[in-house]
């Protein structure tokens, strides 16, 4: 039985129908096209996932939808605004702090959650805030990089 | 800026505007009308005949529009190298490890799917099975496959020079062995094709894949389609390191139930899938002797190894003579003999993985020089350079190098970390090290026998003029290749960064081989390089037809035409660019000709320029067996020191910083090339410390997910200093060479150099779990009061 649920993405009122063992991951990115959100594990360990819901950075597999239900939610695909690339968006590319991309995703909302709090972290604030964030690209330093320097 | 106006520089990756945004398209991304999804039945036993199939169940299911096996797929075996085809879609009589492929279906979703493979019935009978090299290789033991005696997969047995008669001549000689552990590559991206197989009998094939030609060969041989009617088209992938570069069941089977079903298929592999999928690094048992003089030349290596390799070949004849042959470098060896075994078990199969097969060799000898240059009361830097090759310098396995900046690197780690200052001056407990690389930039020939070029690349200029395009099926798998090409292809024809696109990872594009053996800077930078050339000299040619000047006399720079005598009169030329753009706003103005002019012109007089490029290495290497395997255009070559802090109450071992230089030839994209160092360092200190793939007594894995196998974190990962080194490769684009593989080869044993400095005593198992560091420490302390 398919249940019918509310959220706001990427401020946008959006109404669905999902099954009750459908996750969140897979509404957006199965049934809403947001396929910036990614899936490299589905079962909470790889961050590739996360979006940002009600404030919160979470991942997104481990989210049942209809638990979304009422929820404000940002994607990657929601970072961009009518002025352009976020700034965190910009520093990632200017940094070099992707590669294949497939976890760049998750890192930004991550970071963005960081910096939303802590506008001025150091290197230890950000390599915890995107601990849960694997990278097997980039060793991370142009990740830490980029993430120090939005604010600077 | 010197010489260059795009190479060598900070360029932004053209890819990552829309990797930030979401906007990259990854193959589980894509989705086709009508599409179907796959999933796959495996063994649940390691080795065991198959005795009945029964799909009656799955095939009664609704939605279920196909149920494939090796009734449907055949028995046509295939694998990477030719001479090794092992494999088959799907296992008839008998499976060979806890994952082997028995039966697929397609359904109209995934739960469909999975639930009509749920419902296949399998009748076996279980055979004894072995999971350790000793088992394998045991008088008696179950064979895996029945042409291979004692489970022996392939052997190596080199000599270079005379082992025993240096021996003699030797003042010291120490032996030592040394074991690693199954590492996954871990990328992010689980393995996942689209397989779409349309009316006309055509079959397109996106793929995760780090190889689209060599898919494209095998998914042809293995159906039995004609090679042109094979399409294979890498979208965006997340990552490969390694085990994306040969063909997966996976592949095969969605193929398969396209054509069965006449309808797209996609499938994907689980985190499982993927760590069962495996093809990732061997484990090495290694066994090295090594022989000096009392001045610290290196005489004599004799080296031992063998791997277990599991359940099928893969890249594994490759692996197992890397692991002998590019210990030969950089320093000057002047005896090696090696004798190698691979070896099959009933478990996932190994296969390459980032500095494949030389990655575990490295980290043994690296270490055991170390001891060496202490027991010959040599600091071990000094003996590295008293002993390292140069420019020029050919090893006694027949590689050339034509460019090696080895001493470099080790002068600019030495400063760059401030050897001299910390080494044995550290704190108990803190430890500082040293080791260095060397590494193949592409292999010298294609993995099947052929004399195809390794790479062509087309480049096609827009009518207008405005833009060039860079055709190439090779794999951008993250590394940032397709930035290097169009940088490449800028510079060549003098134009913008900005006005070059690129579209690679399509066989439809050309030949490729692919990206593996850190290969494609060098080689399709190559053939770029060439392309671009070609395009130019067509503009350059048309433009001196029109304005009566030789082509030698003009060049194009920054996207304007130079003319080494001054600037001719071109009004005509731009009248009759201005005339039919009426209505624009972005005219070509000032004093100079614009190449977007020179290429309308070109277009107008001749039609579409189009311009291909193709590079194929020249006959490398020495006459004796195996002498292909190690040859490449050019050699790489690295030193990394680092620093470790050790607890001595836990054995935890802590990596505080790294200091790395690479060689990497002439840099094209700077940021890239300390990406690429930063990157392999972090899997380098993922599989010192804790990356382990670990069985249980049945050849079932028991930490395939992210949780237990463990791959570092942001927390666990030092920062770099990376210092790029820069030859200038007279074989390479540019002076350019490789940097993605070879820059793994110093970290393990700088690493465990390290701890022993830390620690006062040598560790010749990986990984350093704390554990086996605190047995190590406790071991000694017992030593010591005895
Ligand atoms: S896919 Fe959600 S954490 Fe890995
Ligand atoms: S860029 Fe590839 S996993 Fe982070």
């Amino acid at each position: 039985m398919k249940k019918l649920i509310q959220m706001t993405i990427n401020d946008t009122d959006c109404e669905i129908a999902v099954r009750p063992n459908q996750t969140l991951a897979d509404v957006l990115r199965q049934e809403l096209g947001l396929t910036g959100t990614k899936k490299g594990c589905e079962v909470g360990e790889c961050g590739t996932c996360t979006v940002i819901l009600n404030g919160k950075p979470v991942n997104s597999c481990l989210v049942l939808a209809v638990q979304a239900d009422g929820c404000s939610i940002l994607t990657i695909e929601g970072m961009q605004t009518d002025e352009g690339l976020h700034p965190i968006q910009e520093a990632f590319i200017d940094k070099g702090a992707i590669q294949c991309g497939f976890c760049t995703s998750g890192m930004i909302l991550s970071a963005k959650s960081l910096l939303d709090q802590n506008p001025h972290p150091d290197d230890k604030e950000v390599r915890t805030a995107i601990s849960g964030n694997l990278c097997r690209c980039t060793g991370y330093q142009k990740i830490v990089e980029a993430i120090k320097g939005v604010n600077e | 800026m010197g010489k260059y106006d795009v190479i060598n520089t900070r360029a932004r990756r053209l890819d990552a505007p829309d990797k930030a945004t979401g906007r990259a398209k990854y193959v589980d991304d894509i989705c086709l009308p009508g599409m179907l999804f796959g999933a796959m039945l495996q063994s649940p036993l390691p080795h065991a005949e198959i005795l009945n199939i029964d799909t009656s169940a799955a095939k009664k299911l609704p939605g279920v529009k196909s149920v494939v096996t090796a009734e449907d797929a055949g028995m046509v075996k295939y694998g990477v190298s030719p001479a090794r085809y092992d494999e088959t879609v799907f296992c008839k009589d008998k499976v060979h490890y806890i994952g082997d492929e028995v039966a697929a279906v397609a359904a109209i979703d995934l739960d469909t799917a999975l639930e009509a493979v749920s419902l296949i019935k399998v009748d076996y009978e279980e055979l004894p099975a072995v999971f350790t090299v000793d088992e394998a290789v045991a008088e008696g033991a179950p064979l895996i496959h029945e042409d291979f005696p004692r489970n022996i997969c392939g052997e190596v047995h080199n000599e270079f020079g005379d082992v025993e008669k240096a021996f003699k001549e030797c003042d010291l000689i120490r032996t030592d062995t040394f074991k690693n552990k199954r590492q996954d590559a871990g990328f992010l991206e689980p393995n996942g094709c689209i397989a779409d197989f349309d009316p006309l009998g055509r079959l397109t094939l996106y793929s995760s894949t780090q190889v689209p030609h060599y898919v494209q060969r095998i998914v042809a041989m293995v159906l039995g389609l004609p090679i042109g009617k094979v399409r294979v088209i890498k979208p965006c992938i997340g990552g490969g390191f390694g085990p994306k570069a040969g063909t997966t069941p996976m592949e095969l089977i969605a193929c398969l139930l396209s054509m069965k079903t006449g309808k797209p298929v996609k499938m994907n592999y689980t985190r499982e899938q993927v760590f069962l999928f495996g093809r990732a690094r061997h484990q090495f048992v290694h066994t090295m002797t090594t022989g000096v003089k009392k001045d610290g030349t290196l005489m004599a290596l004799k080296n031992k190894c063998y791997l277990e390799g599991g359940a099928y070949t893969s890249f594994g004849i490759a692996t197992v003579y890397y692991a002998g042959s590019l210990l030969t470098g950089p320093y000057k060896l002047r005896n090696m003999k090696y004798d190698g075994y691979r070896i099959y078990t009933n478990k996932p199969t190994c296969g390459a993985q980032r500095g494949h097969g030389s990655v575990i060799s490295r980290a043994a000898w690296e270490q055991q020089l170390d001891c060496v240059a202490e027991d010959l009361g040599m600091d071990p830097l000094e003996f590295r350079l008293k002993n390292v090759m140069e420019t020029g310098d050919t090893t006694i396995n027949d590689l050339y190098t034509s460019s090696l900046g080895m001493k470099e690197c080790l002068e600019a780690v030495k400063t760059g970390s401030t050897w001299k200052e910390k080494r044995g001056k550290l704190p108990k407990g803190k430890g500082i090290g040293l080791a260095g690389g060397f590494f193949v930039s592409g292999a010298g020939y294609p993995i099947y026998r052929s004399d195809t070029p390794h790479s062509t690349v087309t480049i096609k200029l827009s009518d207008d003029g405005g833009n060039a395009r860079v055709y190439t099926a090779s794999a951008e798998i993250g590394q940032g290749s397709d930035t290097t090409f169009a940088m490449i292809a800028a510079e060549t024809l003098g134009i913008p960064l900005s006005d070059v696109a690129v579209s690679s990872g399509d066989t439809d594009f050309g030949v490729d081989l692919g990206a593996y053996s850190s290969r494609q800077t060098l080689m399709t930078g190559h053939a770029t390089k060439r392309a671009a050339e070609n395009v130019k000299a067509q503009v350059l040619a048309v433009l001196s037809e029109q304005l009566d000047i030789p082509a030698e006399e003009m060049d194009i720079k920054k996207g304007l035409i130079e003319f080494r005598n001054g600037n001719p009169d071109f009004e005509g030329l731009r009248t009759r660019y201005l005339k039919e753009h009426r209505g624009w706003t972005d005219h070509p103005g000032g004093d100079d000709l614009t190449f977007r002019e020179a290429a309308r012109v070109a277009f107008l007089e001749k039609g579409p320029i189009v311009g291909s490029g193709a590079y194929k290495p020249g006959d490398l290497g020495g006459k004796y067996k195996g002498a292909a395997v190690g040859t490449s255009p050019a050699y790489s070559c690295s030193a990394a020191v680092v620093e470790v802090g050790v607890d001595m109450e836990t054995g935890k071992v802590t990596v505080d910083n790294m200091t790395d230089a690479h060689d990497c030839g002439f840099a094209i994209n700077r940021t890239s090339v300390e990406a690429q160092l930063q990157g392999s360092l972090s899997m380098g200190l993922g599989e010192t410390l804790f990356e382990e793939v670990k069985f249980d007594n049945k050849g079932g894995i028991l930490n395939a997910d992210f949780g237990e196998y463990k791959i570092p974190t942001a927390l666990d990962m030092a920062p770099v200093d990376t210092i790029i080194v820069e030859s200038d490769e007279p074989n390479g684009p540019y002076g350019a060479k490789e940097v993605g593989e070879g820059a793994i080869l110093p970290t393990i044993p700088a690493i465990l150099n390290a701890v022993y400095d830390a620690i006062g005593v040598r560790i010749w198992e990986l990984p350093l779990t704390p554990e086996r560091v605190y047995m190590a420490i406790k071991k000694k302390k017992e030593e010591q009061k005895d």
